[in-house]
């Protein structure tokens, strides 16, 4: 089991109230006390950046599935499902939109942690000012690279077609020579997070480093860069690959754009 | 079970506790053989425990029926798929007894992708007086041998030995979630989640597909198959459930392939409860036929329903199981909870139904007084013998004394495995590496 490492204190109960869809948005006190710096205002989450936060939440699980053993094919799919619903309806409603470019590789706690923004005021939220959510993967990655000149994938050359979420996630019928190799640099990275118990999420966070929320940032700001394409829609999130052996954290991470890139199947 | 299931005096001996928890002993599966003279259980360290129960003895009328460790054994060792770079976990998923033939007890066990038929089988004499080797077994030199005897039995400690007899391997592509032994006892099906196969018990090295449901493109697969039972008394029928809260009911005569279902249990979503989460809760976790072969039970994230194999549409009975998680979902889905699988039971007359639940709780359902109740396993509440106090959860407002709040649940607590004894109001309760027997009280 995992953690997203987005929000340093998830505020369980708060997302609950959040989640109940078609009834009046729920205004939730800061008993739960998510943040110092939240204590106390009033926050009223619109339900797109509930959704978005759910958006956030189940890619990362997709993402990120066990090393060793085989990731449970009925949880993926149950959660790609999810995905697939949110994106449906994010579609008809028209707010699945470009979005603005933004450069990589800045190492913003505001982008990470997009999931607490939603819990700030609602003076934000209710001007409809969305937090730029997620767009899609798009074809060409080059202009996301961190051209720190690190070590690359050797697998991953050529750019290669977005590939549809599902058959990255749970197509273990071919195999997938990278997939061990990238499972075990991403295990040495979140090693910590998986060995926590779930309930252990503030001792969880206070351990993290800066590279983590790298991660999520590359993760972010690469698709954030991306160009759209309505049915690419969540194609992407793919298991991502890579041979990079023995480099630290911090560099594999500046890697990720490589890394993340869209998972080759032969 | 006609007493009233609030107010039944039960009683409870605590077998297998350990003082720390490993992750090794944590209990995947739990199962009564088909007269509850046996209880097994498999774990995730690969081990098969079985439990007898010991016979009733006029001397000792307290003890009448306790169980006792029979046999252990290591039925699955952990594997590496070096073509996928992947680990494959020797945690046993189910256990399926067969029924007894001989004096020999036979099972089936599965982790991901091998079942194994286990035999096991006592032995309380041994032979002695061979004239070609010693009591040691070193061999004896032929010229030294001047008479001939007859080897006699004598008896020995009694030994109970578990030997692989069949090993059904090769034929899941995907994990092994479900097997059953059909009624006609010379076959079984093991279920993936993709597919379904059978096979033969004498045949080790063919197995056939009954079941497929893979997409030729995998990007469109959207559902899984969940659990799967064979008819208890119809060897050509059999169900399984699905990740999108359906259930089909397959005929093999009609067809090889059973893609095609005969029947098709679906309840139609309540609108008014809809949410991102609708489908994940409604995703079967277990599927049980009833002993009288009539109704089907499935379990679901929240509720336990009942359903008529003669009526699809919808369930004749629905329980909740634990319904004041239905605000909760959102932590659930982000801790994973929300992917748990509990198990269900019948009891032997099919008139009590019983789930598990967080926090140590499982929950009973009398199905014609419509009481239920949740009881508890833990050693701090519950002392051997003593009488298992309901407990009851409370959801919002004032706390009552004894009253738990939702928000102190224990979610790593998960009762996912029970069984009921088939004929006596016997029940195993594994929670996480801890087996609990309660059993009615003896008056």
């Amino acid at each position: 089991m995992f953690l997203t490492p987005v929000v340093p204190h998830w505020p369980f109960y708060n997302l609950d109230t959040m989640f109940v869809r078609g009834l009046k948005r729920k205004c939730f006190d800061g008993e739960e006390d998510i943040e110092g710096t939240l204590a106390g205002i009033k926050a009223i989450p619109s339900y797109n950046l509930q959704r978005q936060s759910l958006l956030d939440m189940s890619l990362v699980k997709l993402q990120l599935c066990h090393m060793l053993v085989e990731p449970n094919l009925c949880r993926s799919v149950l959660i790609a499902n999810t995905v697939r619903q949110i994106q449906e309806e994010m579609t008809q409603d028209g707010t699945w939109q470009m979005i603005n470019t933004q450069s990589t590789g800045q190492a913003s706690l505001d982008r990470l942690v997009s999931t607490d923004i939603l819990c700030r005021s609602s003076r934000e939220q209710a001007e409809g000012k969305h937090v730029p959510g997620y767009s899609t993967f798009n074809k060409d990655f080059e202009s996301d690279q961190a051209q720190d000149g690190s070590e690359t994938m050797s697998t991953a050359s050529s750019v290669q077609a977005p590939r549809n979420l599902q058959s990255n996630v749970w197509e273990m019928e071919n195999p997938q020579e990278n997939k061990g190799n990238f499972q075990k640099s991403l295990d040495q990275i979140f090693e910590t997070l998986e060995n926590k118990s779930p309930n252990s999420v503030e001792d969880l966070f206070s351990e993290v480093d800066n590279s983590y929320y790298d991660l999520d940032t590359m993760l972010t700001g690469m698709m954030s860069n991306t160009k759209m394409g309505h049915c690419d829609g969540l194609e992407t999130f793919s298991s991502p690959t890579t041979a990079t052996s023995s480099s630290n954290c911090k560099s594999d991470l500046n890697e990720l754009d490589h890394i993340v890139e869209i998972l080759v199947e032969s | 079970m006609e007493e009233d299931v609030e107010t039944r005096k039960i009683s409870s001996s605590f077998l297998r506790d350990h003082s720390y928890a490993t992750e090794a002993d944590i209990i995947s599966t739990v199962e009564f053989n088909h007269t509850g003279e046996l209880l097994a259980t498999g774990d995730k360290g690969g081990r098969v425990v079985i439990f007898q129960r010991e016979q009733e003895s006029k001397h000792q009328p307290h003890r009448r029926g306790e169980y006792n460790v029979y046999s252990t054994f290591q039925s699955h060792e952990p594997e590496f798929d070096y073509l996928k770079s992947l680990e494959i976990e020797e945690k046993i998923n189910k256990i399926r007894w067969l029924p007894q033939q001989n004096a020999a007890y036979f099972l089936l066990s599965t982790n991901d992708k091998t079942v194994k038929l286990w035999k096991v089988s006592e032995r309380d004499k041994r032979p002695e007086g061979y004239n070609l080797k010693d009591e040691d077994g070193r061999l004896r030199d032929p010229s030294m041998i001047t008479m001939l005897r007859v080897p006699v039995l004598r008896p020995m400690d009694l030994m109970v030995e578990a030997t692989p007899r069949r090993v059904f391997a090769n034929a899941h592509t995907y994990h092994i979630n479900s097997i059953s032994v059909n009624s006609d006892y010379e076959t079984y099906m093991s279920a993936d989640d993709l597919r379904i196969n059978l096979w033969n018990f004498e045949i080790t090295n063919q197995s056939f597909n009954i079941v497929d449901i893979k997409p030729a493109n995998m990007e469109e697969l959207t559902e899984v198959i969940t659990a799967a039972e064979f008819h208890p008394h119809h060897c050509n029928t059999f169900v399984y459930s699905s990740s999108k809260g359906t259930i089909r009911l397959c005929d093999m005569r009609t067809s090889a392939l059973c893609d095609r279902h005969a029947k098709f249990f679906e309840e139609p979503e309540d609108p008014s409860n809809r949410s991102f989460f609708s489908e994940i809760i409604s995703s079967i976790s277990d599927v049980k036929f009833s002993h009288s072969g009539r109704y089907i039970m499935t379990r679901d994230y929240l509720t336990v329903k009942v359903w008529d194999l003669n009526m699809e549409n919808r369930p004749i009975e629905t329980y909740q199981v634990h319904d004041y998680l239905r605000s909760k979902l959102c932590s659930l889905y982000e801790n994973d909870c929300i992917f748990d699988k509990f198990e269900c039971v019948w009891n032997g007359s099919d008139s009590v139904i019983m789930t598990g639940s967080y926090n140590n709780f499982f929950r009973m359902f009398d199905r014609n007084t419509k009481r239920d109740v949740t009881l508890e396993a833990s050693r701090e509440n519950s002392k051997p013998r003593a009488i298992l106090k309901p407990r009851k959860v409370c959801v919002g407002g004032k706390r009552r004394k004894d009253e738990i709040s939702v928000d102190s649940l224990d979610f790593s607590k998960k009762i996912l495995h029970t069984a009921w004894h088939p004929s006596e109001n016997i029940i195993a309760v594994a929670a996480t590496n801890n087996l609990y027997i309660f059993q009615d009280k003896v008056n």
